[in-house]
């Protein structure tokens, strides 16, 4: 017999996609059996009151959490959040619910004997439930006592050489696609970089340095599997200068249908045979491929590396040898203003170690953004209100074509007093004389 | 600048303000105009370590106050 009757919750389980109410109840389950007799520091019955008062919550229509606190691990100022249920009488088991985030190794690999370390340990301390991964990249721990933070710190640090990740008006954890460990589209280690500047970006990481929220996510091509265009603050998309590598003995297999397009995905139906004109060519977003007989041409100056004709044909086409990374700012959700996508800010920079160039930029929109930043004003909000000239003046970057992303969309650049022959106060008689209306 | 003295100020300011127990880190900066806001997030990270001042977090957003004043987790009934 279930601790709360939680029909509104029963009912989630029956659509077709795998249901977090059967994973909680699964939980529920073992925490009751406890089969391995751990010597559980907060309540066994934590699980069941999460969906009781989530349950409660759908009947109200209302939340039953309050937001905030000032719990935390000594010396950092991030990676607990504190979370506290209004109906403590009700729901013991979530009266204090404090969630941990852990900083995910780069590319999120990890063995299976640190992932059973990491359950273990959640298991003992915390309420066995995790997220993985949360949206910030981190390994998310739900819901412990603020008398297990220290303990479960202690463990992490000591005995498993994981550190926590960021929340707050800090950097939060810098997360990664899994880039040139698996992928043979990315431009650069992403790892290294994400590794790298988590490293040397410590403090900003653990004690709060900024406005509000920083994110730095890192995309080995355009694909952007970690969506970092859509999701950080400062995006770092691979990318290449030179030519996209053409095999036209491949081009011909993949017209022939020899080899599938797609690498075979989207095999669960017949599409028909393959046409390149149609699936390649026509869908180029600057129509800068062409054949010539059976050649395929492409205008690599038009290029936008936008991966689509790499991705049909991943084996005719690759990308190029010269290859590095762009940077895009202020992307974002919408919380206090609407949601952003990045702008291109550095649309090429070479991405070797020990990224002098890249921190140099970095360091350069957070002394802008630290001084200028409003409470709770994103990097983008900031871009917005005080345009994207000054973040390029305060960059020290010199605007280029590739900033203006269509011609009269965002027209940011304006004239300066100063770059005006005869500045503002020029004589407008003297210009009439030979300029009539 | 002399760290000693902006301690006395930020502890003196902070003590000032009735009614308002945390701040945003930009509030810390006004109080030093003319200081860079790396050099004071320093001093203000600083002063959380040695357990003068406190972090407060929503988990999005961080607050800082002296230690002890305002809502504190006792009143969640956790210890
Ligand atoms: C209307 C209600 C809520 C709003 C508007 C809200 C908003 C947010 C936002 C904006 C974040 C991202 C924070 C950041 O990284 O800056 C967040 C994260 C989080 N919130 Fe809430 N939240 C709500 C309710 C809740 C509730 C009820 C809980 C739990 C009892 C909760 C627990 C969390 C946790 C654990 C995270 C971090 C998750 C992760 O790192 O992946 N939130 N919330
Ligand atoms: C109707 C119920 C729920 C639905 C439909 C739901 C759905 C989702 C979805 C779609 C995400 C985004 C996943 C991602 O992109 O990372 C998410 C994130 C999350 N969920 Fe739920 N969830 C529900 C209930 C809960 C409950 C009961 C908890 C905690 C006990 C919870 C905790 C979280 C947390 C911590 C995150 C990560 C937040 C973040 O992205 O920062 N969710 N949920
Ligand atoms: S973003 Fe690009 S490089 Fe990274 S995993 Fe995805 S396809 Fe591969
Ligand atoms: S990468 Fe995109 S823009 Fe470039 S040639 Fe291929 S389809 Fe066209």
């Amino acid at each position: 017999m279930a601790k709360h009757e939680t029909p509104m919750l029963d009912q989630l389980e029956s659509g077709p996609w795998p249901s977090f109410v059967s994973d909680i109840k699964q939980e529920i389950a073992h925490r009751k059996a406890n089969p391995n007799n751990v010597e559980l520091q907060i309540p066994a019955e934590v699980p069941e009151d999460i969906l009781g008062v989530l349950e409660l919550s759908f009947k109200h229509g209302r939340t039953h959490w309050k937001h905030g606190g000032i719990v935390g691990v000594f010396g950092y100022g991030g990676g607990v959040i504190g979370r506290y249920c209004d109906q403590p009488e009700m729901f013991p088991g979530v009266a204090h619910f404090h969630t941990i985030r852990v900083n995910q190794p780069a590319g999120k690999f990890y063995s299976t004997e640190f992932l059973r370390k990491l359950c273990d340990l959640w298991e003992f301390r915390g309420s066995g439930i995790t997220n993985m991964h949360g949206s910030t990249g981190d390994i998310v721990f739900l819901g412990t006592h603020t008398k297990q933070l220290e303990e479960i710190f202690f463990e992490l640090t000591h005995n498993l050489n994981q550190d926590l990740g960021g929340s707050g008006s800090n950097l939060r954890t810098p997360s990664d696609c899994i880039g040139q460990a698996r992928c043979e589209y990315a431009c650069y280690d992403t790892q290294a970089l994400c590794h790298a500047l988590t490293n040397e970006y410590q403090d900003e990481l653990h004690r709060p340095a900024f406005p509000y929220k920083f994110k730095f996510k890192f995309d080995g091509c355009p694909n952007c599997c970690v969506a970092s265009i859509a999701r950080a603050d400062m995006s770092f998309v691979g990318t290449w200068r030179d030519d996209i590598k053409i095999d036209q003995e491949a081009v011909k297999a993949y017209i022939g249908g020899e080899i599938a397009p797609n690498a075979g995905a989207h095999s669960g139906r017949d599409w028909g045979p393959f046409d390149i004109q149609k699936e390649v060519i026509g869908l180029c977003p600057t129509g800068c491929m062409w054949m010539e007989g059976d050649k395929l041409m492409i205008d690599n100056r038009e290029c936008t590396r936008c991966m689509h004709c790499i991705n049909v044909m991943p084996r005719a086409l690759r990308i190029g040898d010269d290859r590095g990374l762009s940077i895009l700012v202020g992307a974002k959700a919408p919380i206090l203003d609407g949601a952003q996508m990045g702008s291109l800010l550095v649309p090429f920079i070479k991405a070797e170690d020990p990224y002098d160039e890249i921190k140099e930029v970095i360091e350069k929109v957070w002394d802008w953004w630290m001084e200028e930043g409003k409470n709770r004003e994103r990097l983008g909000e900031l871009i917005k209100r005080q345009g994207f000239q000054r973040l390029l003046e305060m960059t020290e970057i010199e605007p280029t074509p590739q900033h203006v992303k269509e011609p009269r969309s965002n027209p940011y650049i304006f004239w300066k007093e100063e770059e005006v022959e005869g500045g503002w106060q020029r004589d407008v008689n003297k210009f009439r004389e030979d300029h009539k209306r | 600048m002399d760290e000693v003295e902006a301690r006395k100020t930020i502890v003196a300011t902070l003590e000032g303000k009735k009614g308002k127990s945390k701040f945003y880190l930009k509030d810390f900066y006004a109080m030093f105009p003319e200081e860079k806001p790396r050099t004071i997030k320093n001093i203000v990270n600083k002063m959380v370590g040695e357990g003068t001042l406190e972090y407060w977090s929503s988990g999005s957003t961080t607050l800082i106050g002296l230690k002890g004043v305002g809502k504190q987790a006792g009143a969640e009934h956790e210890d």
